[in-house]
């Protein structure tokens, strides 16, 4: 097997008394979809930006395509590309002088400039409108140029910080779309979104809060190991009186809402779930409110992050 | 690649990356080649302090062939012009308070009676001095007029009583390099530097901060461009533009104003481009210290202002008090006056500018590397 791509060891960044990142170890795999997860202030974006070789770690090592952030900055930064979720070309530029403006600046010479451009147009879709002002495009083709201007010096990894925010449903799948195929092409690309839906998308996920990683593997292996329990969920016409008879039912964990929904969790293991069923349909029921549907569901991603979340907050208060 | 050719490429691509934006923003073109003609149209035409066209008012009330010869002589000398004639003191108090007219002057009744009978006759001026620098200029010239006035006088009558007049001491002054004391052939140069330094550490500042503000600097910080790569890119157009302004700009002084360019234009060009050097160096220390272009606006006009009144520009340093003159040394833009005023006025060359040049040389290249150095660690 070869190296990985991204490998950071025992990274840690503090600003003064503040523990950005913890102590984190991962490694990301060559042509892999890596998910970076977190809420915000969690400790992604420190870690990305010393990833990237623009934040010093405090402790710590972290390597990229081989190169150690700290000693070879420049190395990384030549083998990196980097999309940031503000927009951030030059607007009062056409989409060709922005790809030959960042061409040049990562060292791509005359000669070459003119297929690798062409490439670029082909590959994010923006062939015929090389003279269109950057400001004129919309915000979904505003960002497939920025990929493009991001990967004009073939990186060995791209990191796209949040990439889809802003973006509508449409451009958010070819964009999508557009991540697998540079995947398939051996680039590696690491993505931190909190679109869960996103998230089910990436081979294997690392999910960080307050500056340690708490969960990491592939959707699947998360789903089974972190879930402890499983969910009910719960369909009624008047869900806030609902969720507060819920609550008290034994063997319930969590009751909590999921949009209009009630998931509630059980101790009992997935086989098993008859017992606490009929224990919320008989309260629901002599209480008066009707219930429209109710059935134990796979947990998503987005279930386990919140049980996650809260199994360590109560650590930390303990 | 070589590291040279990879350098090359990349202040290129900077540079044209920034022409391309300078021609497409008529706000930066305007700021870059049509302001600094206006400001020096403007100042050469405001900053006059030749006395033309004082508006006088007389209150004759001798009114006789004496009197008359006074305001005669004031009129026909071209600097004053009679605004009024009104018939009490008070009407002349009024008329300055109003500030419609700047000099007062009363004849009492008796005048010519007296100076025919060889008594000592008098005659009140008033001036307006809230402009102290001006009243100081208006009272000289009434003064010599009427001087002259009285030393005519006092010859008629010497010449009456058949004696002949003594010869008194003459005097014959000669001013040189500028020898009808034209305040604009003075103040030109000064506000040719001005509008250089202003220009160019305006527009530099605006170009980086603008970069902060739109977020553009982030993608170029992960990219492997170094530090003065960027600032070699950035400053190159702005360089540029700088030296087709002291074109334009000697163009506007030596053909509309008319002021004589004795010296080297050549010698002008260079020190004018050493000269850049600090204006360049204040303007990237100013986007190091601003994350909108409205404050990198603010902060130049605040550093600017008191640069320019210390430069000796618009009064004598020999006038300030002595620890303010110390402290002018620190001025590049003092240096710079002294050299375009120089150039233009007295065809000064190296052999006597060379103190000048050479502070000028030290100031830029220190401070440029001190702000350069400042950047490289903000954004590094």
């Amino acid at each position: 097997m070869t190296e990985p791509t991204v490998q950071a060891v025992n990274l840690r960044k503090t600003f003064g008394d503040f523990v950005a990142v913890d102590n984190i170890t991962f490694s990301v795999e060559k042509g892999e979809v890596f998910g970076f997860l977190g809420p915000n202030g969690a400790g992604k974006t420190t870690t990305v930006k010393m990833l990237c070789g623009l934040l010093m770690p405090s402790s710590g090592s972290a390597k990229i395509a081989g190169f150690d952030v700290a000693a070879q900055p420049d190395d990384v930064k030549n083998s990196i590309g980097y999309m940031s979720q503000k927009f951030s070309l030059y607007s009062d530029l056409s989409v060709s002088e922005n790809i030959e403006f960042f061409a040049n600046i990562y060292g791509v010479d005359n000669t070459m400039l003119k297929a690798r451009k062409k490439d670029i147009l082909g590959l994010v879709g923006l062939e015929g409108r090389e003279h269109t002002m950057t400001s004129s495009l919309s915000a979904g083709w505003k960002q497939r140029l920025a990929l493009g201007c991001s990967i004009i010096h073939e990186p060995r990894i791209l990191f796209l910080d949040e990439p889809t925010a802003g973006v509508d449903p449409d451009s958010r799948r070819m964009f999508w779309d557009l991540i697998y195929s540079l995947a398939q092409k051996g680039m590696t690309m690491f993505v931190t979104t909190h679109y869960m839906d996103e998230a089910e998308n990436c081979k294997r996920l690392g999910f960080i809060y307050n500056g340690k990683i708490i969960a990491s593997g592939t959707p699947l292996e998360i789903k089974r190991t972190k879930m402890r329990g499983t969910i009910i969920e719960i369909d009624t016409d008047s869900p806030s009186e609902a969720l507060r008879l819920i609550k008290p039912v034994e063997t319930m964990k969590e009751v909590s809402f999921f949009g209009r929904l009630i998931h509630a969790v059980t101790d009992t293991p997935a086989g098993e779930t008859e017992q606490p069923i009929k224990a919320i349909h008989g309260v629901l029921d002599r209480n008066g409110i009707k219930v429209n549907r109710i059935s134990t569901i796979p947990p998503s991603l987005e279930d386990i992050f919140i049980s996650l979340i809260e199994q360590e907050d109560s650590h930390e208060k303990a | 690649m070589s590291r040279w050719k990879i350098f090359s490429l990349r202040v290129k691509a900077i540079a044209r990356k920034e022409f391309i934006q300078l021609r497409r923003d008529r706000r930066m073109l305007f700021i870059a080649f049509m302001a600094p003609i206006i400001q020096l149209t403007l100042f050469g035409y405001a900053a006059t302090l030749d006395v033309k066209s004082v508006p006088v008012v007389v209150c004759d009330m001798d009114k006789s062939m004496q009197s008359r010869a006074v305001v005669n002589d004031l009129t026909a000398s071209g600097y004053f012009f009679i605004q009024q004639d009104v018939p009490s003191i008070a009407d002349v108090r009024k008329s300055i308070d109003d500030n419609k007219a700047m000099v007062g002057i009363i004849m009492p009744e008796g005048l010519e009676r007296n100076i025919n009978a060889g008594r000592k006759a008098h005659l009140q001026i008033l001036i307006d001095g809230s402009n102290a620098i001006y009243a100081t200029m208006v009272r000289s010239y009434l003064e010599r007029i009427i001087t002259n006035r009285a030393l005519e006088l006092s010859n008629e009558q010497m010449s009456k009583k058949g004696l002949s007049p003594p010869a008194p001491l003459s005097v014959q002054p000669r001013v040189w390099y500028n020898p009808t004391l034209k305040s604009r052939d003075f103040m030109v140069p000064g506000v040719f530097a001005l509008v250089l330094m202003i220009i160019s550490t305006v527009l530099t500042a605006m170009a980086i901060v603008k970069e902060k503000e739109r977020g553009t600097i982030e993608q170029l910080i992960v990219t492997p461009i170094k530090p003065v790569e960027l600032i070699a890119g950035k400053l190159l157009p702005f360089a540029m533009i700088s030296v087709i302004d002291i074109v334009l700009v000697t163009l506007v002084a030596v053909f509309w104003f008319k002021i004589p360019l004795h010296g080297s234009f050549v010698l002008l060009f260079l020190l004018a481009a050493l000269f850049m050097l600090t204006t360049l160096g204040l303007g990237l220390f100013i986007s190091t210290i601003s994350k909108t272009q409205q404050q990198a606006m603010m902060i130049s006009m605040l550093l600017i202002m008191p640069i320019i009144l210390l430069s000796g520009v618009m009064s004598p340093i020999e006038n300030m008090p002595v620890g303010v003159q110390y402290f002018t040394f620190l001025i590049p833009l003092r240096y710079f006056i002294v050299i375009v005023r120089s150039i233009f006025m007295k065809g000064a060359g190296m052999s006597i500018l060379w103190p000048d040049a050479l502070a000028l040389a030290v100031f830029g290249i220190v401070f440029f590397l001190l702000s350069a150095g400042r950047f490289q660690k903000r954004i590094g």
